[in-house]
């Protein structure tokens, strides 16, 4: 039997093969992401003063758009295929199938926001006062907080009437936390104000429900 | 036991009303803001008795993910729709308390109320994920869901307290110290809200109670003799 | 609105949302208590 790690890496490169073959999903991923951009820029169209105290908010506005759209189809080819049924009969643990949807949703989603992240310096003229190396973390942070929630939500809202609003009905208010100390901190580095607080914040939220996740998803999955 | 609800029906009425009249009358009027500061009264109360509901919540779905007893989940909706219901009131007379105090309706950074806000939205999902969910999943999902809103919240608390330190914002109720008398009028209105939410969580439980026995009645029929609406 | 106008409003409110929720249960009750009674109707096989 293969350890977990080894199901996890596998489930993920075989989710990433995929994806890379099919380049559907991908391709119009990255025309959303385009297009939120050129929409924001139009909407909010201030001096480059103002943009940096608002960027940060509508960056991860942005952002996490294209994580939703990311997020509703992350179970849809397992249930085409009915794979999920396969993998609630096989002894391998739940965690790694979780595990490894999320790394995938969140290399996507990365990717969707190294695309976009260039375009927003443009469109608003940004530059970052603070230290760059704590934007990226902060990015890292959280992107998978949105991730890790959204990927159990998402296999939640699969036994629900509405899937597509359920996974953000379900998602929003419990990221609002998480969401805060997104945009507060990235304000505060493009503005060289300290972000430590909400930086600390994000990880001990990534943590408690990274754990925590994990520890329910077996439940979710065979939930009858 | 079905005797002991209308008993308690009345006295929790006659505690209300008690504490009604304290609120209004009985408690002194507050220096500063005068008798609006009466809203406090109920205010407070209700988010104190919202919270406890949604605890409750959390225990019962822990139980329910640990022995799956059915008593389990119906407490935990009952808790969270009631607790829903006071935190709505929260989110009502917050800023009608807010409006002639600070001249605002609503401020972002006022911890206590936007901490509310994100708890309501919380557990209105809860009760969408529960409407929306075909009936055999959803005691699990539901359940996993109250325990992730659950530890949302000191994450809420801190996220907020954190931002308002950068904004600062009009403090709502003073800080310091609080009056005994106010005080107790406070306690004496807690009471009688735990009382009434109770009855209601009562009620509500035998509601839900015969809603499953009717819906379990429904299936067996259709079970039995699936041809019948046809004649 | 003077400052007991508020004071009312408040009050008003909170009991009024209230109300309102045990109204749904009043009503609930009541219709399922007309559908046991169709349950309990003739029509039942033995």
């Amino acid at each position: 039997m293969t350890a977990p790690t080894g199901i996890t890496r596998a489930t993920l490169l075989k989710d990433l093969r995929l994806e890379w073959r099919s380049k559907d999903a991908i391709n119009s991923m990255l025309f959303f992401s385009l297009l939120v951009v050129v929409v924001f820029s139009f909407s909010f169209d201030p001096t480059a003063e103002e943009s940096r105290q608002i960027a940060g908010g509508l960056i991860w506005v942005a952002f996490l758009f294209a994580a939703v759209v990311a997020l509703n189809q992350t179970w849809a080819r397992e249930i085409r295929n009915q794979v999920l049924d396969a993998y609630r009969v096989s002894p391998a643990p739940a965690n790694s199938l979780f595990l490894a949807k999320t790394l995938g949703n969140f290399i996507f989603v990365t990717v969707l926001e190294a695309l976009m992240t260039p375009l927003f310096i443009v469109f608003y003229r940004l530059r970052a006062l603070g230290p760059v190396w704590q934007l990226l973390l902060i990015a890292v942070l959280g992107t998978w907080a949105l991730v890790v929630n959204g990927t159990f939500f998402a296999a939640i809202s699969l036994r629900t009437r509405s899937r597509e609003i359920m996974l953000p009905l379900l998602l929003f208010p419990i990221s609002i936390p998480a969401i805060l100390a997104m945009v507060q901190s990235t304000t505060a580095i493009l503005n060289d104000e300290s972000a430590h607080f909400y930086i600390v914040l994000l990880a001990t939220y990534d943590l408690v429900f990274t754990t925590v996740c994990l520890l329910l998803f077996e439940t979710v999955l065979n939930a009858e | 036991m079905k005797r002991a609800f209308p008993i308690l029906g009345v006295l929790t009425a006659i505690l209300l009303s008690y504490a009604l009249y304290m609120a209004l009358v009985g408690a002194p009027t507050e220096q500063t803001m005068g008798d609006v500061q009466r809203i406090f009264y109920y205010h407070v109360p209700s988010a104190w008795t919202a919270f406890t509901l949604f605890l409750l919540n959390f225990v019962a779905s822990i139980l329910y993910l640990v022995r799956r007893n059915p008593a389990a989940d119906i407490i935990a909706l009952v808790s969270a729709e009631v607790g829903v219901v006071f935190c709505a009131v929260v989110l009502v007379t917050g800023p009608i308390w807010a409006r002639p105090v600070w001249g605002i309706w609503w401020a972002p950074g006022d911890i206590r109320l936007t901490s509310t806000l994100v708890l309501w939205l919380i557990y209105v999902s809860y009760l969408v994920l529960r409407r929306f969910s075909s009936s055999g999943q959803t005691p699990t999902l539901a359940a996993a869901l109250a325990v992730l809103g659950a530890l949302c919240v000191p994450f809420v608390y801190f996220s907020i307290w954190f931002f308002r330190t950068q904004h600062p914002q009009p403090v709502m109720g003073g800080g310091g110290s609080i009056d005994p008398r106010m005080l107790h009028v406070l306690l004496i209105n807690w009471l009688a809200f735990l009382c009434f939410a109770f009855l209601v969580c009562w009620s509500r439980y035998r509601l839900e109670t015969l809603q499953r026995e009717v819906d379990q009645a429904h299936a067996l029929e259709s079970l039995l003799d699936p041809h019948g609406s046809m004649r | 609105m003077s400052g007991n106008g508020y004071l009312f409003a408040a009050y008003a409110a909170t009991w009024i949302i209230h109300i309102l929720y045990l109204g749904t249960i009043v009503s609930r009750y009541s219709r399922l208590k007309r559908e046991i009674e169709g349950l309990k109707k003739p029509g039942v096989r033995s």
